[in-house]
């Protein structure tokens, strides 16, 4: 799960990490309010929204698609700037290397005052998945993509793993500092700030905490000028109210969330043949195929280990809610759970949903000979393969898909 | 011989009582696991009916592991319990007989908690960690076999092929991709779809080549990390057997999760097309649809003059 920086920075100044003073803004009026308040002759005028590349993002009207203004994030040096950019980020759609064509509708702004920065700096914290433990990454390079700081001058980019038994030392916070080049006061201040954002990270069940740019300011003191966060969803039991306090549905797919909570794993893609599918690996697995014969998979999803009757329903529902699925594999493995009972649920949901779009369904492992043949025995428009390559052939031929 | 579990291991079951733990544990007993006892913390000294087996349940598992001398253990906890239960059978296994395997089933298991978890059991050399977020171990027998987890053992049979996977349901279908050219497995272990997990596809590998009873591998991989490329690169060096790969996630979108914790694209890194590419330069022969798993294995076999 992400929160948005104007969230983060607020746990962030809870947690004791150095931020500018700033406000979170859903109208211009609040906007200029903010100004006010900030008492800053400078401010940032930052769009909220779950994805990165804001400040070299495009907005547009939502309506007409019309060129609004180039730049998520602008610099404001009066109250006029501020109405003029806050109008032109809010209600606007912000397209950025990060959120796909269909950008994301504004709803959130962040008025930040200005602070003068003498450096800019990155930072970031994540679990190593090889070397299994925390990874602190920094870099001198602040405000550039990190992947190309890693890519043409690595010896900018200085790492440190945490002894998950040991936690982070002292020796290694002023390495990282005098890595980046720190001294005196600036070293002094980066050596608090580093270990208050580790702190944070282990506290919160961080699965990332990105700060691009951290900057030295002319007076020397270390601070997020940015902070995106995200949660590791497997620790949300630890942290129930506070992550549904933070959660904004209104930036996740409305069918990811329906299936997220139906206990279903499902991701939105831009192809026309659904999937239905009992684990992930043969759900990926499946959309490959589809695409190997042709076709373009409409979805992930994945039912988990029970396909009974009332997950086939609910999955069959969310797949149909998109307009573009023209067909349906269903793909599954018989494990503990027999084919015949997966079968009859199959058929259950396509009689109860009155299911008219072509459907495939490929059974294997457990009684599959008995869920085939009770398939074959339906007069519904349902089509029984035996492996999946024969399911993905049909289902593509079927769409009228294929080139 | 098979790798790390024997046909005749003997089992203890963590979280024997709860819902879980008595269905997949009869379903183990009936495939013909031997279950010595399971651990229920404050229900020692009752027992539970497996199948018609009456098995002992322990408080903890150093009492259970000082009665019952087990291999191995499984853990069907839930998630916010399922770390510790891992770092308790570790320090179990390790103070009374030095070593054991843990294969932890759980899924959802929080990232941090994993990587204690993992540093814990690394710091005890006989002990070896699967998973989580995993289908367990299995080792075929002629009759019966070794089963530690949630596979349905009735698909696999006892043979020279090793299969490695971070997938259930897929791994299912190698396992049946294999019997489909009359092959059997000697040992096939799921290591879990988790960012931070226990034994990986390289300490796999390195058993499977040792082994004398396997003669070739199926390794299954997917999106997110760089396993799949590490284990290439370290197959070039060290494998003389013939793999068979695949990789899942081909056509899945950066950035967003795919079911598993792990199966991320992020930043760019972690793509099926690198994995892939990685496999196909270590001379990994790799398939390009789980179906075609069968076919590549044997025309592997046949180079290697194995059929």
């Amino acid at each position: 799960m992400n929160i948005h920086e104007y969230q983060a920075k607020q746990l962030f100044r809870e947690a004791g990490v150095n931020v500018p003073d700033g406000v979170h803004c859903t109208t211009v009026e609040e906007a200029l309010a903010a100004y006010q308040k900030l008492g800053s002759n400078i401010v940032a005028v930052k769009s909220q929204i779950h994805a990165g590349g804001r400040g070299k993002g495009v907005l547009r009207n939502p309506e007409n698609g019309e060129l609004v203004m180039e730049g998520g994030v602008k610099i404001a040096f009066s109250k006029e700037d501020v109405q003029t950019y806050s109008k032109n980020i809010l209600g606007n759609i912000l397209t950025t290397k990060q959120t796909g064509e269909a950008g994301r509708l504004v709803r959130h702004l962040y008025v930040e005052a200005g602070c003068e920065i003498a450096h800019e700096y990155y930072l970031a914290i994540m679990v190593d998945r090889e070397e299994k433990s925390v990874l602190i990454m920094a870099s001198t390079e602040g405000g550039m993509n990190i992947e190309e700081v890693a890519e043409e001058n690595p010896e900018a980019l200085h790492r440190i793993h945490v002894d998950p038994s040991a936690g982070l030392l002292g020796f290694q916070k002023r390495n990282l500092g005098q890595a980046l080049g720190l001294t005196g006061a600036a070293l002094k201040s980066f050596f608090k700030i580093i270990g208050t954002i580790y702190q944070f990270f282990i506290d919160q069940d961080c699965a990332m905490v990105e700060i691009n740019p951290l900057v030295k300011t002319k007076s020397d003191e270390i601070m997020a000028l940015d902070a995106k966060v995200g949660f590791d969803d497997n620790a949300d039991f630890r942290h129930r109210q506070l992550r549904a306090d933070l959660r904004d549905l209104a930036e996740e797919d409305d069918d990811e969330v329906a299936a997220s909570e139906a206990g279903l794993s499902y991701v939105k893609l831009d192809g026309q043949i659904g999937c239905l599918v009992n684990g992930a690996g043969l759900a990926m697995a499946t959309m490959d195929v589809i695409k190997l014969y042709g076709g373009e998979p409409a979805n992930f999803l994945d039912v988990g280990g029970g396909a009974d009757e009332e997950a086939v329903t609910t999955a069959f529902g969310i797949i149909l809610n998109d307009p573009n699925v023209k067909g349906i594999l269903i793909n599954i493995f018989g494990g503990i759970m027999r084919c015949d009972i997966i079968a009859r649920g199959v058929i259950a949901a396509t009689e109860k949903l009155e299911l008219n779009v072509p459907l495939v369904v490929r059974l294997s492992g457990t009684n599959f000979e008995q869920g085939r043949a009770i398939l074959k025995a339906t007069e519904l428009n349902i089509h029984s393969a035996e492996t999946l390559a024969e399911g993905a052939e049909k289902i593509v031929a079927l769409v009228g898909g294929g080139q | 011989m098979s790798i790390w579990i024997n046909e005749d291991a003997k089992i203890l079951v963590q979280g024997i009582t709860g819902k879980q733990g008595m269905f997949h544990a009869t379903m183990m007993v009936e495939y013909g696991s031997n279950i010595v006892g399971g651990v229920t913390p404050g229900k020692g000294g009752q027992s539970v009916d497996l199948s018609g087996q009456k098995t002992p349940v322990f408080d903890s598992m150093v009492e259970a592991i000082q009665v019952t001398k087990a291999d191995a253990s499984v853990i069907y906890v839930p998630p916010p319990f399922a770390a510790e239960a891992i770092m308790e059978a570790a320090e179990a296994f390790e103070e009374a007989q030095g070593g054991g395997v843990i294969v932890c089933i759980t899924e959802g298991v929080p990232t941090l908690d994993m990587v204690r978890a993992v540093a814990y059991v690394n710091s005890r050399p006989g002990v070896r960690l699967i998973g989580p977020n995993c289908p367990g171990i299995i080792t075929p027998g002629e009759t019966g076999g070794s089963k530690i987890g949630i596979m349905p053992g009735h698909i696999h049979a006892k043979g020279r092929i090793g299969v490695i996977s971070k997938s259930g349901t897929l791994t299912y279908e190698a396992v049946a991709q294999t019997t489909s050219i009359d092959e059997g497995q000697s040992t096939c272990v799921g290591i879990g779809g988790d960012p931070v997990n226990g034994t990986g596809f390289i300490d796999c590998l390195a058993a499977f080549e040792a082994d004398p009873q396997t003669v070739a591998v199926v390794m299954i991989g997917e999106i997110g990390g760089s396993a799949e490329e590490d284990a290439a690169a370290w197959a070039a060096e060290h494998m003389s057997k013939p793999i068979v790969g695949f990789v899942a996630g081909a056509t899945a979108p950066p950035g967003k999760r795919m079911g598993h914790a792990g199966a991320i694209i992020s930043g760019g890194k972690g793509t099926a097309a690198e994995k892939i590419a990685a496999f196909e330069a270590a001379g990994i022969h790799v398939a390009n649809d789980p179906s075609e798993i069968g076919a590549v294995l044997l025309n592997a076999l046949k180079e290697a003059g194995l059929r």
